[in-house]
């Protein structure tokens, strides 16, 4: 068949711009910026090539409180929303009616901004010396001490941030699991209820494994997902994350780059670099991992 | 033989209350009188008399109108020239034979991978330099691109038959013509479910336009909404903020729940978050 080069050239030409100008030339960039030791966005210069700004920021408290949030965060909510999702996503299958309706309310916080409804939480579990809010109303009734869940102690901030993640992400994979469930062979059932198998032993032996690739595809995404987390913890504490203590890796780059103290795109290309390197080495774990236990028919 | 499973619904109405509630606050919050919400130290379930002062204060107090119109501008604009541009892309992989097409595909494919986040630095510093911060043309620019849409239209230009190409050329019908008035016809769903999923991103775009405007006759309806959330209309008029809060959050669920096949179903193909 003939070529069509130039033709073909005209039909990718603002592909190829868009993707070069805002994709490819930053990546290489980023790498560059990166190395560059004491670089001044004001007179675009620099002094040296090295690692002096990993090693600055490894150093930086900030990033060390960013590191650990963001992988608190991670540890707590992948493992429970992947694990409700499925539940909820198991328990719409054993009902009939109503199901439409219960998929469409859960799959809204899907369509909402997340900064906007994180306000609402905010309002939520907010306690002023005028209001105590919601949450700790729910708390007082049932006996409990209060706590301001948005500028109190750590455990609590971290328990909204944790709560309203899993809330976001929750339409997600509720939607992939109901849509795996959905795909199983309804023959597999009908063989195990012949053979008599208990419903525990069908769940584990015949559900489980023909949809752990979508379970996986889960995981691997909750965590990048995760790794990435900025606008909720900016919903619900504001933009100073790092006086809050509640800056994430992502929130680090960007205070570096832009906000109060920023103007540093040398520190927050190492530490986007660093970031991007711990979300491949989990992705690459997880792979392995999933070589093992992963069902591919 | 029909079981009741009480446990299977009151977890399923559980979460469902778990999902609407945060609805029900901020509609039922934005209803409520400043000095009557100040007032309540335990919060009510209901209002007694509800006001519509707070949608009134909302679009007065801050320019929550033009916010509004930055975003559907940015939106309409954004996804209008994606679209082009991933059609085109999309047509020439799945139709054209040409030199290192597949090396090029490939490269495509592998740009996928590379997270947002880590590109945002550049760009940021490449509009600076250009002067285009504070501009229309700063915020969408960037945002145009999505290698992953072009991967999912020609995986999907790709199944229509050759025998209607050759068809199409028999009769004298120019490439051109051939993509605009047959493929993507013919593909229309997942033109629409791409379109869908680009403006539900668009609308809800924060991080790029919180870098790249700080003046607020440039925001977009999330940096309006910070920004309410940190100058609170000077006096943290809660009910305002959450009638704001309600303006914003309408518009992507009434195209929620005009297109929920379309939508759940694009998700299931191509959507993240989370």
């Amino acid at each position: 068949m003939e070529k069509q080069n130039f033709k073909a050239f005209l039909y990718l030409l603002p592909a190829l711009i868009f993707l070069g100008v805002f994709l490819v030339y930053p990546l290489i960039d980023v790498f560059v910026y990166s190395f560059e030791e004491g670089y001044s966005s004001a007179s675009q210069s620099y002094f040296g090539i090295g690692f002096y700004n990993y090693s600055y920021v490894l150093h930086d408290p900030y990033f060390t409180r960013a590191l650990i949030n963001t992988f608190i965060l991670v540890i707590v909510t992948v493992p429970l929303s992947t694990g409700i999702a499925l539940l909820i996503a198991f328990a719409l299958t054993r009902i009939e009616k109503l199901r439409s309706l219960f998929q469409t309310i859960y799959f809204l916080p899907y369509v909402t901004n997340t900064l906007a409804v994180g306000m609402v939480f905010m309002v939520l579990f907010k306690e002023t010396p005028y209001s105590e809010g919601f949450v700790n109303m729910l708390i007082h009734m049932v006996g409990g001490e209060g706590v301001d869940f948005i500028e109190g102690p750590y455990w609590a901030k971290m328990f909204v941030l944790c709560f309203y993640t899993i809330w976001i992400v929750m339409p997600f994979k509720i939607l992939i699991l109901t849509s795996a469930l959905a795909s199983v062979n309804p023959i597999y059932y009908d063989a195990a209820r012949v053979d008599g198998t208990k419903p525990w032993r069908i769940f584990t032996k015949i559900t489980l494994p023909l949809i752990s690739p979508s379970l996986f595809y889960l995981v691997i995404t909750g965590f990048i997902g995760g790794f990435k987390a900025y606008s909720d913890a900016v919903a619900l504490f504001g933009t100073n994350l790092n006086s809050a203590g509640m800056n994430t890796m992502v929130g680090y780059v960007f205070d570096m780059l832009y906000r109060d103290g920023g103007g540093y795109p040398s520190y927050a290309s190492a530490a986007a670099i660093l970031l991007f390197a711990i979300i491949l080495t989990i992705t690459v774990i997880n792979l392995i991992v999933s070589k093992k236990h992963v069902h591919y028919s | 033989m029909k079981k009741k499973k009480p446990f299977t619904w009151i977890f399923l109405i559980l979460w469902a209350v778990i999902v609407l509630f945060p609805f029900y606050w901020m509609v039922l919050t934005s209803l409520k009188d400043y000095g009557a919400y100040n007032a309540e130290y335990i919060p009510q379930f209901f209002t007694a008399n509800p006001t519509l002062e707070n949608y009134r204060i909302a679009f007065t107090e801050v320019d929550l109108g033009r916010y509004l119109l930055n975003t559907v501008i940015f939106t309409v604009i954004t996804t209008g020239v994606m679209i082009f541009v991933t059609i085109l892309a999309a047509f020439a992989f799945a139709r054209l034979n040409f030199t290192g097409k597949n090396i090029l595909f490939t490269l495509f494919l592998a740009l996928m991978m590379i997270p947002n986040e880590l590109v945002v630095i550049t760009n940021f510093q490449t509009i600076t330099s250009w002067n285009l911060r504070n501009t229309f043309a700063g915020l969408i620019l960037p945002s145009i691109t999505s290698v992953f849409y072009i991967y999912l239209l020609r995986e999907n230009f790709a199944q229509i038959p050759d025998s209607l190409y050759y068809a199409a050329k028999i009769d004298g019908t120019s490439d051109w013509r051939y993509l605009w008035k047959v493929m993507v016809p013919i593909c229309m769903p997942t033109v629409v479910t791409i379109t869908i999923l680009k403006v539900i991103e668009s609308w809800n775009l924060y991080i790029w336009p919180s870098l790249i405007t700080d003046n607020p006759k440039y925001y977009l309806v999330s940096n309006g909404i910070q920004q309410l959330r940190e100058s609170g209309f000077g006096r943290a008029n809660i009910p305002a903020m959450m009638a704001a809060v309600v303006i914003i959050s309408i518009p992507l669920i009434v195209l929620f729940l005009i297109y929920r096949k379309q939508i759940m179903s694009g998700v299931v193909r191509g959507g993240t978050k989370g």
